[in-house]
C-alpha cells in the first residue's frame, strides 16, 4: 500500500517537471472550480455552518431569526432525552439489519450474473429497476403488500400454515418489514457497483487458473473475491452512510410507529424542527447526529480497510 | 465428469437460482400491475387472478388527478439539476485532476466532506436561504440546492485520473487552452462518466421528497413523488387507483434507465468508482 503510494507519487511527480507546463495553474484552476465551489459554499456548506450556529439558540420556525441565545443548552437537553437515544438506537438497528444483506446478497447477485452469458439486461432490469422508483411509489407498493389481510406476504404463508406477523403494526416486526422493503428497493445500486467491479478483472487470471484445473468455486474464493476487495470497501462505506440517514420509508411508511418503534434520529429531527418547530434543538439533534456518522464512518472504513489487507 | 462439463453444469444452476431470485424481485411490480389492472372492488381478494383485466384505473388516474402536469414538473427539474450537476461537476473535477495547484488535495476532500453531511440537516437553513432570495415556489428553489453534488466531482475525477496525460500533451503543443482541452478532448471520451452522472443526479432530483414538498406549497408545481404522497389518502380503499398511480409514477424512470442502462455498469467501471 505504501509502496503504491510512493510509486504513484514518483511517478506523477516525474510528469509534472517533464512536461513544459508553467508552475503556477492556481488561476486557471480557480475559475474551473468557481462554480462548483460558489453552488457548493451557497447551499452546502453555508447553510451547515448555519445550522451550527442555530444548534447554539432557541431557534423557533413561526418566528425569524435566531432568537434567544441557548448555549450548549440544546446540547443538553438532547443528550438527557430518552427520545434522542432511543430513536439513535432505531437508526443503528436499522443499520446492522439491512447492512449485511445488501452487502452480500449484491455481491452473490452480481458473481451469478457475471456467470450468465445470455440475457443481462434482465438481471440489470429485475434488480436495478426497484432503485429508481421515487420512495413515495416503493412505499404505496409495499404497504399494499404487508396490508394485514390483503396482502400479498400474508396470502403465501397463510398457504403454507404460517401465521402472518402485523407487519407494519407490530413493534417487534415494523423495522425488520422496513428493512426488507429497503433490501428489495436499494440492492440494485450495490449490485451495479459489485458488476462494475467484476468487470475490471483480467480474464486471463481466470483462464490460467482454469488451465490448472481450479474449479468454478476456487476460482471465486481465490480471484474474484479478493479482487472485488476495494469494491467492497467502497460498498460497506456508502451502505453504511446511507442506511443511518434513512427517512423516506419511515416517513411514509409508519410515520415513526407504532409507539415510535421506527423513529429513526432524522425523523426525530423532522419532529422537533418541522411538528413542533424547535429549529434550535432540532439543529442540535443534527449536529450531534452528524459527528455519529462522521465517527462510524471512520471506524467502519478503518476495519473494512484491515479486513480487506488481510484477505 | 471433464473440467468444462463441470463448469458448464455450474453455470446451468447459477442461471437458475439468478433466475430465481430476478423472478421474486419482480413480484412486487408484477403485483402492482396486476392490482391496477382488476377493477377496486375486486382488489380485496388476494389472488392473481383478474375477472375482467382493464385499464380503467390508469384511466381515472390520467383524468382525475394533475399527474400529466406533476409529471412535466418533475421532468424540468430533473432534467435541469442533471445538466448542471454534469457541468459544474466536470469543470471541478477536471482542475482537480489535471492541473496542479495548492492545497489541492486539501480541497478535494472539502469536497468529499458533503457527502457526509444528511440533507435533512441542510433543510431548514436551505429553506431561509430561499426565502431570502425570494425563490419559494420556483423551480429554481428545488433545483439548485442538488447541483453541488461531492459524489459526481467524485466520479468524474476518477475517471479524468485514468485518462493518459499524453492526450492533452499533443493539443498543448498547438497552443490550445484549458477550456479548450476541457470541451474538445476530455469531455467527449467521459460519456460513460456522464452517463453515469446524469442517471444518478436526475433519479436523485425525481425521487426526492422532503424538499420539494417544503419549497413548492403551490400546488399548480408540485413535483411527482409530493403529487403522490399527496393523492395517497385520498384513495382510501381504492387500491386499483393507487397502484395504478404508483406505476404510472413509475414509468418515466423505467423508461430513462431503460434507455440508459448499459451505459450504468460501463460508466462505473470506467469511472474507477470500484476503488
Amino acid at each position: 500500500m505504501t509502496a503504491e503510494t510512493a510509486v504513484r507519487r514518483t511517478g506523477a511527480a516525474g510528469t509534472a517537471e517533464a512536461s513544459p507546463r508553467p508552475r503556477g495553474q492556481g488561476l486557471p484552476a480557480a475559475g474551473f472550480l468557481t462554480p462548483f465551489l460558489l453552488l457548493y459554499l451557497l447551499f452546502i456548506l453555508g447553510p451547515a455552518l448555519y445550522g451550527l450556529v442555530m444548534s447554539f439558540f432557541d431557534t423557533s420556525a413561526v418566528k425569524s431569526g435566531l432568537n434567544g441565545f441557548a448555549g450548549l443548552g440544546n446540547y443538553a437537553e438532547a443528550l438527557q432525552s430518552s427520545d434522542f437515544w432511543s430513536s439513535l438506537w432505531h437508526t443503528f438497528w436499522f443499520t446492522i439489519l439491512t447492512t449485511p444483506p445488501l452487502i452480500v446478497l449484491a455481491l452473490v447477485f452480481a458473481l451469478l450474473a457475471d456467470r450468465v452469458r445470455r440475457g443481462r439486461w434482465f438481471f440489470r432490469l429485475a434488480f436495478f429497476v426497484p432503485y429508481v422508483l421515487p420512495s413515495a411509489v416503493v412505499a404505496l407498493i409495499w404497504m399494499w403488500i404487508y396490508t394485514p389481510g390483503l396482502g400479498l406476504i400474508e396470502a403465501a404463508l397463510t398457504k403454507a400454515g404460517i401465521t402472518a406477523p402485523n407487519w407494519l403494526g407490530d413493534p417487534g416486526w415494523a423495522m425488520p418489514s422496513l428493512a426488507i422493503t429497503t433490501l428489495w428497493w436499494t440492492l440494485g445500486f450495490n449490485f451495479v457497483l459489485y458488476l462494475a467491479g467484476l468487470q475490471e478483472i483480467p480474464r486471463e487470471l481466470y483462464e490460467a487458473s482454469a488451465m490448472d484445473g481450479a474449479s468454478p468455486w476456487q476460482q471465486i474464493r481465490s480471484i474474484t473475491i479478493p479482487m472485488l476487495g476495494r469494491t467492497t470497501t467502497l460498498v460497506a462505506v456508502l451502505q453504511v452512510i446511507a442506511s443511518l440517514k434513512v427517512f423516506d420509508q419511515m416517513y411514509i411508511m409508519t410515520s415513526g410507529g407504532p409507539n415510535y418503534a421506527t423513529r429513526s434520529i432524522l425523523e426525530y429531527v423532522y419532529d422537533s424542527g418541522f411538528t413542533n418547530f424547535r429549529i434550535g434543538y432540532a439543529s442540535a439533534v443534527s449536529m450531534l447526529f452528524f459527528v455519529v456518522v462522521l465517527a462510524v464512518s471512520a471506524i467502519w472504513f478503518s476495519l473494512v480497510r484491515r479486513g480487506e489487507k488481510e484477505l | 465428469m471433464t473440467v468444462e462439463a463441470r463448469m458448464k453444469l455450474f453455470n446451468r444452476i447459477c442461471a437458475g437460482v439468478l433466475i430465481a431470485f430476478a423472478l421474486l424481485w419482480l413480484t412486487p411490480l408484477a403485483w402492482a400491475l396486476d392490482t391496477a389492472l382488476k377493477p377496486n372492488a375486486e382488489t380485496t381478494r388476494t389472488t392473481w387472478k383478474i375477472d375482467d383485466p382493464n385499464v380503467q384505473a390508469f384511466a381515472r388516474i390520467l383524468r382525475d388527478t394533475d399527474i400529466v402536469r406533476w409529471f412535466g414538473s418533475s421532468l424540468f427539474i430533473s432534467t435541469l439539476t442533471a445538466l448542471g450537476t454534469v457541468v459544474v461537476a466536470s469543470l471541478a473535477a477536471f482542475a482537480l485532476s489535471r492541473m496542479r495547484f495548492r492545497h489541492r488535495n486539501l480541497l478535494f476532500w472539502v469536497v468529499l466532506a458533503g457527502i457526509m453531511i444528511p440533507s435533512q440537516v441542510l433543510i431548514v437553513p436551505q429553506f431561509r436561504e430561499m426565502d431570502s432570495f425570494h425563490l419559494l415556489n420556483t423551480f429554481w428553489a428545488v433545483s439548485l440546492p442538488q447541483i453541488p453534488t461531492a459524489i459526481a466531482v467524485f466520479i468524474f475525477k476518477q475517471f479524468f485520473d485514468g485518462l493518459p496525460r499524453e492526450l492533452e500533451e499533443v493539443a498543448r503543443l498547438d497552443g490550445a487552452g484549458y477550456l479548450r482541452i476541457y470541451a474538445r478532448i476530455i469531455m467527449p471520451l467521459a460519456r460513460p462518466a456522464i452517463a453515469a452522472v446524469v442517471i444518478f443526479a436526475f433519479v436523485t432530483s425525481w425521487n426526492d421528497l422532503l424538499w420539494p414538498l417544503l419549497v413548492l406549497s403551490n400546488p399548480d408545481i408540485m413535483t411527482m413523488p409530493v403529487g403522490l404522497a399527496t393523492v395517497q389518502g385520498t384513495f382510501g380503499i381504492r387500491y386499483a387507483d393507487t397502484m395504478a398511480s404508483a406505476l404510472l409514477g413509475a414509468v418515466p424512470l423505467v423508461a430513462v434507465f431503460l434507455l440508459f442502462q448499459r451505459n450504468i455498469v460501463e460508466g462505473f467501471a470506467g469511472t474507477g468508482l470500484k476503488g
